[in-house]
């Protein structure tokens, strides 16, 4: 099978901070890919440098045989994404949400139409198609935002901390859904996540990430023969160790703080 | 087209959607009509100049445009706090059409808002001299409403988070508003005032507004809309280059 990503020497730097220093590594097409790390690893800066939000110091990506910064939009077309923070518009309603995605990608009116239907039917939302998505709960909201990285059927899905804050029945469905459509699509999804019961489960490769380094790479079997311990998780810690990871606040933390603060706010 | 379409659509539902906020935003405007309407109307006669309601009725039209208009661009800071800008960021579309259609979707507000406060301003009195001259004023109002969020995009793809709002409204928003002669005449001004009216982009615009409704303006309709037009290509310009280089 062909490589579908190809990361070369990859650096992202802020400032005299190297959030992620010399990475590479490929994802073959088809395969369910698991992205591990500690928090401020550097996981959400390689997502973002592979989905044209940010641009790498130096290094190299191709995605799809393009290359996401001379061809952002080329790239942008082969995949879909589910961020790690909700990304969907609060006052519009669910179909709204969808119908707004699909004009974007440019899918023609009956075909746009026919996917909303099939796809809100699976996630089982399609009963509350017109409910304003500020009505939603998080496991909703996030079934919502998967059938709209899938609606205009991109060839790999990001998935950024998808099941945080899921029950264990959303997180089940969804992942049973997700291999399904591996499955019969071929579509190649790429994950991160801090349950490692869940990388070790669906996930047939895995790289460890950690600060901004790769040092590991392979399915949970070799990462357990090579630190030789008996699962992931311990794998996981013998690797990356033991120690706390300080994460700086982002500005909706600072934000909502300071909503929380002032009384006001409704989240 | 159909992102700008998709953009502009967006904004009005939002807009169309939040009661409180189209109720809110009236407020400001009627209690400044009122106020001082009211309030300074017979000390404005005594002084020689006439009806006041008359001539401040086309200044707080544009200070609604503006106040909606400035908010409607800062959202992109409040888009970007609540992820929906990401969505948009990882789209198959050029930026400067998302630009432009949330650009166009702000104007439509901020002239929906306009058109409300100047049927609001009929109530105390308010007459224009000609009716028809509405249909040029909601072209001026959509322009005036288009260099302002064009402004207020400019400046959100500059800010990370909202704690520099207050920043804006007290040394931007408020400072346009106060020196555009939006609620004193612009002649007799002492110099220094003079010179400054001159640079605030928001006082064409309301000249614009005295022209077509009272025949009142110091300057003309072809200057007024002249530096109008540039002025909003200059926003549009350095708003889009701005956003399109907004990483997140």
């Amino acid at each position: 099978m062909s490589n579908i990503i190809e990361v070369k020497n990859l650096k992202k730097q802020f400032g005299d901070f190297t959030a992620v220093n010399d990475i590479s590594f490929e994802v073959k097409a088809g395969e369910i890919f698991a992205f591990l790390g500690p928090n401020g690893a550097g996981k959400s800066t390689t997502i973002k440098m592979l989905t044209t939000l940010l641009s790498p110091t130096s290094g190299s990506i191709i995605l799809n045989n393009n290359n996401p910064v001379e061809n952002p939009n080329a790239v942008r077309h082969s995949f879909g994404i589910v961020f790690q923070d909700p990304s969907l518009d609060d006052e519009l309603t669910a179909w709204e949400n969808l119908e707004f995605h699909g004009v974007l990608y440019n899918i023609e009116k009956g075909l746009r139409r026919k996917r909303i239907e099939e796809l809100m039917k699976f996630v089982e939302l399609w009963d509350r198609k017109n409910s304003l998505v500020k009505e939603f709960s998080g496991g909703m909201k996030r079934r919502l935002e998967i059938a709209r990285g899938l609606l205009h059927h991109p060839k790999i899905l990001f998935l950024d901390e998808p099941t945080i804050g899921l029950d264990p029945q959303t997180r089940n469905h969804m992942w049973t859904y997700l291999e399904e459509l591996n499955k019969s699509e071929g579509i190649t999804i790429f994950f991160t996540t801090h349950y490692m019961e869940e990388a070790s489960k669906i996930a047939k490769r895995i790289a460890i990430i950690d600060h901004g380094k790769i040092i590991a790479t392979g399915t949970s079997e070799e990462l357990q023969i090579k630190t030789e311990t008996s699962s992931l998780e311990e794998a996981f810690l013998k690797l990356t160790g033991n120690v706390i990871r300080e994460e700086g606040a982002n500005a909706t933390d600072k934000l909502r703080a300071h909503r929380q603060w002032r009384g006001g706010g409704k989240r | 087209m159909k992102t700008i379409y998709i953009m502009w659509l967006r904004e009005l539902k939002r807009y169309l959607r939040s009661k409180s906020r189209i109720v809110g935003s009236l407020g400001q405007p009627v209690l400044f009509l009122l106020a001082l309407g009211y309030g300074l109307g017979s000390t404005f006669q005594k002084a020689g100049q006439g009806n006041y309601i008359d001539f401040l009725a086309p200044g707080i039209v544009g200070m609604t445009i503006i106040f909606t208009s400035i908010f409607s661009g800062i959202q992109v800071i409040w888009d970007r706090q609540f992820g929906f800008l990401k969505e948009t960021m990882v789209a198959p579309v050029s930026r400067f059409n998302i630009m432009i259609g949330r650009t166009l979707g702000g104007a439509t507000i901020a002239t929906i808002q306009g058109i409300i406060v100047f049927c609001l301003a009929l109530i105390p009195g308010f007459r224009p001299q000609n009716w028809f001259m509405i249909f040029p004023l909601i072209l001026i109002m959509l322009l005036v409403g288009t260099m302002f969020t064009a402004l207020g995009t400019a400046i959100a793809s500059q800010l990370e988070d909202m704690q520099g709002f207050q920043l804006i409204m007290n040394f931007l928003v408020m400072p346009l508003f106060f020196l555009s002669g939006a609620i004193f005449p612009l002649s007799g001004l002492p110099p220094v005032l003079v010179l400054i009216t001159k640079f605030d982009p928001l006082s064409y615009g309301i000249d614009a507004f005295r022209i077509l409704l009272s025949n009142s303006g110091v300057y003309s309709l072809t200057l007024d809309i002249s530096v109008l037009v540039i002025i909003t290509l200059i926003f549009l310009s350095v708003g889009s280059y701005l956003f399109s280089k907004v990483q997140i």
